[in-house]
Parts: structure tokens; sequence; C-alpha cells
């Protein structure tokens, strides 16, 4: 057990992390916005660490209920990597004074996301994602006197608890059935005649982890949490706890379901298509930034779902290839949202606003350009590249009719990131003035993240590929 | 000199340049734009130069492996290629200068956009590597959406719009297709996929999702109707570009992609192209003869012209392949200056309704010269590079099908009818509405885009053996592949009296020999 624990850091670390800055904020009040800041991102930046250094190592720990393998590496460093970003913005948006809880409810959520990620047990993955939900539910609801955001946590924590019931509905048929709340024990049945009960284990159960990754049908919550959660709140959801239930839905679908092919591969790519088509149109309607943005992802989860949906190794590489470019690309999008506020201070969330805002800004629009044809996946920008993996893993896997039907979906996809563009440069000024932004550690991040996104994203395939070969290969 | 990577640096001036016109100013934009196009220019004269006609088929060949993964960085070209991009960064200067006062607000991005556009076009020809290829062919979408949406007419959000998807739906079943071509034939580099032999029943399919994307790009009838709307709504130069260019790489994907690629499939579904360019070519030539603004007419003339391209490409024959390239060669210069034509009278009344013009040769007589020139030139006149182009297609067509040869002939007349109304209505007639008449002359600044153009125009009408010479081998290497799958033509043409081949071996081959086989078919 002892030694389990050396195997554990970053989780070990995140969790007293997370207590010392819960601690600093109790003792130094809510005014030492810097230091628990600080103590935050230091926590992130040490976990990162411990998981760089644990990323040669495949084994299980803690009787086979954990797995820490180069798969939760490469999603953790990604959730890391998101958190902190979502930490970093936060100062600038809460103007009237940030609380401490607020890094500190990042730093569980991540804790949870990690679990998620590592977990190769029914009740590992039901402990993490219940982890990163209580945090998730709060931070939605992070502005208390505001009523949007009242109103979102608690539409995201009734539809969570729903979601979460489906979910343990499942886990309990799936042990009933397959006799273990182990991935490999469960596998091993799969293998085997499936029966009523173990089919509708897996229905249960992909529906909730469906309700997290917000793929329709299960994504009702997504825009209006969204819409109504504080804007670097809203960065974080749409980022890394993304990363966290994609990689754990891979894990379940690939680990603890892979024999039966037939009974989830069906359910994935109705998830899939839905997610493609129904993010695709029900954005188009959109009036405010946030929610398109919201079906913007479920739209993009969809096309990770392709991937997962050829269920091979190449499949499960471009789902992580994605996974990453999107969280590149979705905080690059919402640190953009983050800039806009008009000249009393208040947060601009209209379209119609942005109207003519490549000539008051250029270099936003720009960066936000680049952002919308990245994630419509329009070469040359590098959002291009994953969408290819993923179609190219399902043209792999025999399902051309998947791989067309995702890709002639896009182009509707393509319509509502043009439209933003075409308001930004297309559109006569509009009356708001827009002001705000300025910060160098926003600005460097939005600038970079745009570079990479453009052209310079594709010399980075060989580096990617490698990673993400290598993190797929644990599976199978 | 040979050592030089001319592809790689074609794409990177114009690259850092539209970086640079983004920080310059608009003023000093201007100037870095035209310098790099000119640049540009200047260099591929260089490589065409170097180019060694009958000699590889693949020259100035550059590939760096690894570089991104499971696709490389492969650049090379053949004639064909070759003469697209001489075609490309010949127009570019020109476009620039055509904007040189026409553009007055946000000139700097202005001209970032043509020059990525100026990357987009040459990394479509150069590329050898199938996604590199895609990526540019799709790259091409962006600066072209912001052209047609900043500076464009009236009606231009809807344009962009409508040319960003219309275009964007076709290209993506390409893609689709290109990645079952990569799964099957375990490579992404042209040339080999070129001799690659597809199994029958996929070669259909293949085929299918290119011709959705490059009849979407030709553009055919009936999934044309963005051209009209772009070519209406863009600034003078977009339209230019757009025609000159842009519509290329449409016949540039048939030849280069579908043709070799799918020889047996291009055989069993050439009737849909012989279909579709047949209504094409007399319905859009109808619809251009109806229209009452100068540039949706000229735009239904370029469908009418690429009809007869995609008809001469599948004729399946040396005349029929080279004519359609040199349609579409003839149709980049000649349609781009048209276009600029109407932008130079654009430019003084602000409108494009051809009623408001009448009795242009008083007044601008020089303008009046030079739209002649190439309204006869959009025609087919003999001596322009129209007749070159149209002549051999329409003579390779005949041996494939003497049918749709009549009926793509039909066009010619039609083309005549409607370019020599609408020159009738602009510049003939009585010089009645004042503000025409206190229209100016041509300035030197728009001499120097008409001179160049006409001077081009003329040549291939000429001496069109300076434009076959280079594509003729690679034109060879096409039907010889084609040859298998070629379908018996109605025509049944003989060789002809060796006697007269003896009298035509002196001069130009090419028409020469085309002129026997027409005569023999008799």
């Amino acid at each position: 057990m002892t030694a389990d624990l050396a195997l554990i850091w970053p989780e070990l670390i995140l969790t007293v992390g997370g207590l010392v800055t819960l601690m600093l904020g109790t003792f130094l009040g809510d005014r030492q916005v810097g230091l628990y800041q600080l103590a935050a991102l230091l926590t992130l930046g040490a976990a990162a660490v411990a998981v760089v250094a644990l990323l040669g190592v495949n084994v299980t720990v803690f009787s086979g209920t954990l797995s820490v393998d180069a798969f939760g590496g490469f999603a953790k460093l990604i959730i890391y990597g998101a958190s902190a970003v979502s930490i970093l913005v936060a100062p600038r948006f809460f103007t009237s004074g940030m609380r401490a809880e607020y890094p500190v409810l990042i730093l569980f959520a991540a804790l949870g996301m990690g679990i998620m990620a590592s977990a190769r047990d029914l009740m590992t993955l039901y402990v993490g994602l219940e982890l990163n939900s209580l945090a998730a539910y709060v931070l939605a609801s992070f502005m208390r006197t505001d009523e949007r955001s009242s109103e979102a946590g608690l539409k995201y924590f009734v539809l969570g608890a729903l979601a979460s019931g489906m979910l343990l509905y499942g886990i309990s048929l799936l042990y009933g059935f397959a006799g273990s709340t182990d991935f490999a024990t469960i596998a091993a049945r799969m293998g085997g005649e499936l029966n009523i009960g173990l089919i509708f284990g897996i229905v249960f159960v992909l529906a909730g982890l469906g309700f997290k990754v917000s793929a329709v049908p299960f994504h009702m919550w997504t825009p209006d949490v969204y819409e109504g959660a504080p804007t670097p709140v809203t960065a974080f959801f749409a980022s890394a706890p993304k990363v966290a239930a994609m990689a754990l839905m891979t894990r379940v679908v690939v680990d603890a379901m892979g024999p039966a092919v037939g009974a989830w591969q069906q359910i994935v790519i109705f998830l899939a298509l839905a997610s493609i088509i129904l993010g695709a149109v029900g954005a188009i309607g959109q009036k405010n930034i946030k929610r398109l943005l919201a079906y913007s992802s479920i739209n993009n989860v969809g096309f990770m779902l392709i991937g997962l949906a050829a269920g091979t190794q190449a499949g499960v590489e471009a789902v992580l290839t994605y996974l990453l470019v999107y969280v590149v690309t979705t905080l690059g999008a919402f640190l953009v949202v983050l800039q806009l506020r008009d000249a009393d201070g208040n947060q601009i969330e209209s379209i119609p606003a942005l109207a003519g805002l490549s000539e008051r800004r250029p270099g936003l629009a720009a960066a936000m350009a680049v952002f919308m044809y990245s994630l419509a996946g329009i070469p040359p920008l590098f959002g291009f590249w994953p969408k290819y993996l993923a179609f190219q893993a399902a043209v792999n896997a025999n399902l051309v009719p998947l791989a067309v039907a995702g890709v002639v979906a896009s182009v509707i996809g393509a319509y509502y990131y043009i439209m933003i563009i075409k308001t930004m440069y297309f559109d006569d000024k509009s009356e708001v003035e827009i002001s705000g932004g300025g910060d160098i550690v926003e600005g460097t991040i939005m600038a970079a993240s745009a570079l990479w996104l453009s052209i310079i994203g594709y010399l980075f395939i060989p580096m990617l590929g490698v990673a993400s070969a290598a993190a797929a290969a644990v599976l199978f | 000199m040979s050592g030089l990577p001319f592809l790689s640096l074609l794409l990177a001036i114009p690259a850092i340049a539209a970086v640079a016109c983004l920080f310059v100013g608009d003023r000093n934009a201007k100037f870095v734009a035209l310098g790099a196009t000119l640049v540009n220019f200047a260099l591929s004269l260089v490589m065409w130069s170097q180019f060694d006609v009958g000699g590889a088929q693949w020259q100035f060949q550059e590939l760096r492996e690894g570089l991104f993964g499971p696709f490389n960085w492969a650049l090379g070209i053949d004639g064909l290629a070759l003469l697209l991009i001489v075609l490309s960064t010949f127009l570019m200067p020109l476009c620039i200068l055509a904007s040189w006062e026409a553009i007055t607000k946000r000139v700097g991005l202005y001209m970032a956009m043509f020059l990525a556009m100026e990357v987009v076009m040459i990394g479509v020809f150069a590329a050898q590597d199938l996604l590199l290829f895609y990526i540019f062919f799709e790259a091409g979408l962006i600066p072209m959406y912001f052209i047609i949406g900043i500076w464009g007419g009236a009606n231009r959000k809807y344009a962009a719009f409508k040319f960003f998807l219309y275009t964007l739906l076709g290209s993506v079943l390409m893609l689709i297709a290109m990645i079952a071509m990569i799964a099957e034939a375990g490579t992404t580099d042209i040339p080999t996929l070129m001799s690659y032999n597809f199994p029958v029943d996929m070669q259909t399919w293949l085929w299918l999702a290119f011709f959705a994307s490059l009849a979407v790009k030709m553009p055919m009838w009936p999934v044309h109707t963005w051209l009209p709307d772009a070519h209406v709504q863009a600034p003078t130069a977009g339209s230019m570009i757009l025609a000159g260019v842009l519509l290329k790489m449409g016949g540039y994907g048939f030849i280069r992609f579908m043709m070799p690629m799918f020889p047996e499939a291009s055989a069993q579904l050439m009737w849909i192209v012989f279909a579709l360019s047949m209504v094409a070519v007399v319905y859009t030539s109808l619809v251009a003869l109806v229209q009452s603004d100068m540039k949706k007419l000229i735009a239904y003339s370029s469908v009418a012209h690429m009809a007869i391209v995609t008809a001469g490409l599948f004729a399946f024959n040396q005349q029929g392949i080279e004519g359609a390239m040199i349609v579409m060669l003839s149709h980049g210069v000649v349609s781009a200056a048209l276009f600029f034509c109407v932008g130079v009278i654009y430019d003084r009344l602000h409108t494009r309704e051809i009623d408001r013009y009448g009795g242009l040769a008083v007044n601008m007589p020089a303008y009046a010269l030079f739209f002649m020139l190439f309204t006869m030139a959009s025609i087919g006149l003999p001596g322009t590079s129209g007749f070159v182009g149209e002549f051999l297609s329409i003579a390779g067509i005949y041996e494939a099908s003497s049918w749709v040869a009549f009926v793509c002939t039909t066009g010619i007349i039609l083309g005549a009818a409607y370019m020599l109304y609408l020159y009738r209505r602009i510049v003939f007639g009585e010089l009645t509405k004042d503000d025409v008449k206190a229209m100016p002359d041509l300035n030197p600044r728009e001499w120097a885009i008409m001179a160049p153009l006409a001077a081009v125009a003329l040549w291939m009408g000429v001496y069109p053996e300076s434009f076959l010479a280079p594509m003729r081998g690679d034109v060879t290497t096409v039907v010889a592949r084609l040859a298998p799958a070629k379908p018996a033509g109605d025509a049944h043409v003989s060789a002809g009296k060796p006697k007269a081949a003896e009298h035509g071996s002196g001069h130009g081959e090419a028409p020469a020999g085309e002129a026997h086989h027409a005569g023999g078919s008799q």
C-alpha cells in the first residue's frame, strides 16, 4: 500500500496543495489574491511535474482500482494546464474581489478529474466524477448575488444528480451481471454472450458519461450552465472536465466494454452524429457568445466521439489529439470573450455587440477569427488536424458512412463560426464601445494559442503523434 | 541556380509579405504587396526558363519528410502546374494594381489577403502530397471569404457565405475520399497515386467524391450558382483572381487527380461530365444573354467556358486535354481582363448596370480598343487565345462524341452573341448620358494593367506553342494512362494523308496536327 502511494504523487500533491491553499484563504482573508493564486499554480505545476516523472510507468495501484499510465498522464497534463489558465484569468474577472475558494475548488476539481482519467474500476470512476462534479456545482454558482449564476449552479446540480443516478444505476447493473466493478473483469465477461442486464448497464453508463461530456441527447444543461456561470468558470467547464470525461469514457468503452463492440459502438455513433448535428443547428440562432460556444463544445464532442466510435488505437489517438487542440482553442476563445467589456466595465456577451470588432480591436478580432476557423476545422488552421485524424480512424475502421455524415454536418457547423467572423469583420461598428483587456498574461496566452493554432501547430504533429500513440497504446 | 528551392521561395515571399502588410500601414502595404508579387512573377519566369521541356515529368522537386508526421512537405511541378503557377504570379501584380485606388479601407488587411491568396494558389499547383494539396485547396476559402465579405458590393455578406459554404461542402467529401485513398495505397505521394491502380468499384466512389468537390470549384452546372453571386459582389481584383485562377483549381483537380487516378471510373462516368457540360454551355450562355449586370454576364460566360474545359478534358485525347488547358489559361487571362474592363468603368460611374453606359467609344477610345480585343478573345476569334483553346478542345471532343462537339459549338456561337451584345450596349451607340460623357479614358495605371493582359492574349493566340510545349509530355502521359479505359468515340478519325503531314511539319506541329485529324474525319 505504501508503495502505491509513491505512484500517485500527482493526486497527493493536489490534495495537500488544495488544503494548504484553503488554509491560506481562511487565515489570510480574501485580499491576498496573489498569494493563494500562486499557491494553487505551484500546486498544479508540481502535480504536472509528478505526472511527467511517472509517464513511463504503467501499473495499477490500490488493488487494481486506479491505473498509473501514459494515457492518464496525457489527459492529466491537459487538465492541469487548463485548470491553471482558469485560475490565471479569474482575478481580473471578479472585479469585486476574488474569493479564496475559487482556486481551491479548481484544485479539488482537478484532483477529481485526475482520478477520472486514471480510473480502472467503476467505484474509483464514480468517486472521481463526483469529486469533480461537486466542485463544479459550486463553481457554477460562484457569483452568489448573480441570478443567472445561481440558476446555472442549481440547474447543473439537479441535472448532474440525475445523470449520476443514471450512471450509478448502470454501474449497479454492470456489477450485478458481470460480478465485479473492475474494468478488466467486466471486459472478460463482455467477451461472452451479452444478456439484457449487461446491455442495460452499458446503455445507462454511457448515458451518464454522455451527460458529463455533454453529448446529445444529454446536453440540455450545457448552454444554460455555460451562459450563467462566470466566464472563467465557463472556460474551465468547457476545457478540463471535457478532457476528463472524454478520457474516462474512452477508458470505459475500450477497457471495460471493449469486447462488446456491437453493443457500445452504435450508441457512440448515435451520440456522435446527434451531437455534431444538434450542436451545429442549435448554435445558429444563438445571440449570446457563451451559449454559442456551448453549442460549439457539443459539436466538437461529436467529432471526438467519431474517433472513439472507431474503437481502434488510431481512434483513441485522434480523441487525445482532438482534446488537446480543442482545449487550446476553447480556452483561447473564452479568453477573447473575457476581454470584451463595455465602457462601464460590464461583460459583453451578446454577439451583435461584436460588430466591427476588427476595427476597434484588430488583434483581438484576428485571434478570435483564428479560434473560430480552427473550431470549424478549416485548414490551414490546426483545428483541421484532429478532425482529419478522427475521420481517418473512422474510415479505416470501415465506418465510412459515419465519416461522411460527420464531415457533411461539419459544414453546418462552419456556418455559425463564419457568422461570428462576419460579425467581427463585415458588419459596421456597433454602438458598444469595447474596452478592457490589455493584460499581459492573458494577451500572451491568447497570442500563443492563436499562433500555435495557425500554421505552426503542424510542426508539432510528429511530437503529438508520438505522445498520443504512447498514451493510446496503453489501452490496447 | 538550379539548386534554388524555387517553389518554396514562391510560397515564402508572399507569405512573409502578407504578414508584413498587416503591420506597415496602409500606404506602405500597397508597395510591399506590389513588390512581393512582382518579385514572385520574376522568379516564376526564371523558373519557367529553367524548366526542362521534354525532360523529367516532375521538376523542381522538394521533399522534407517527417516535418508534418504522416504527410510531407513535398513540392514539385510538371508542365501543367508550371503554366498555372505562372498564370497566378502573372495576374497577382495586376490585381494589386487594379486595387490601387479602388480600395480605400483597411488596405493592409486587403493586401495581406491577396498575398495569402497567392500562397494558396501556388501551393495548390505545386503540392505533391495529397494532404498538403488539400490544406492549400481548402485554405483558399479563408482569404476569399474576407475579400468578398469586407470589400465587396452591397450584398457581399450573402455572397461570401454562399461562396464559403458551397465550396466547403464540396471539398469535405473529397477529404473522405483522400483518406480512403491513403488507406488503400498507403502513401500520400501524388505522383505515386497517379500510377496506382485503385480497384474499379472503389474508383467510382472516389471519383464521385472528387467530382462533388471539383465540380463546385469549377463550377459546373447545376452547382455554379455561387459563382455569379461571388463575382458580382467581389471587388474587381477579387473577381479577377477568382475567375483567373481559382476556377482553374477545379480543372487542375480533374486532370491531376480524377483522370489519372481513377481512369476506369472516369471512362464509366464521362457521360455525367458530358451531359452537365452540354447543359452548362447552352444554358449559361442563354442566361448570360439576358443579364443586365455586366459582372453577372461575364460570370455566366465563365461557367460556359469552364464547361468546354470539362468536356475537352473528358474527351480523353491529346487535343481535347491540351485544348482544355489552353482554354483555362486563356480564360484566366481574358476573364481577368474583362472583369478589369468592368472595374475600370465601375470605378468611374459606380454602377454595373449595362444600360447606364453607352457610347464609350467616343470618349474612351483606348478603353474601347482593349475591351474589343478581350471581347474577341472571349468569343474565340482566330488570332486570340480563345480560338486556339476552343478549337483544340472541340476538335478533341469531336473525336469522342460528335453530338457533344455539336452542342459545345453552339455555345461558341451564343458566346459571340452575348459578348458582342454586351460590347455594343456599352461601347457603341449614342453618347447621351452626361455622367458617362464625363468619364476620362484610361490612366497610365490602367494602361499598365491592360497592356500585359492584351499582349499575353495575343501571344497565346498567335504562337500557342510556347504554352503547348511544356504541357505536351504531361498530357501524353495522362492520355496514355487513360487509353486502356477509353471508350471508342463515334468520330472514327483516321491519321490523314501523309502528304499533308509533311507540309505541316515545318511550323506549329500541334495545331497543324489537329487540323488533319479534323480533316481526316470528314
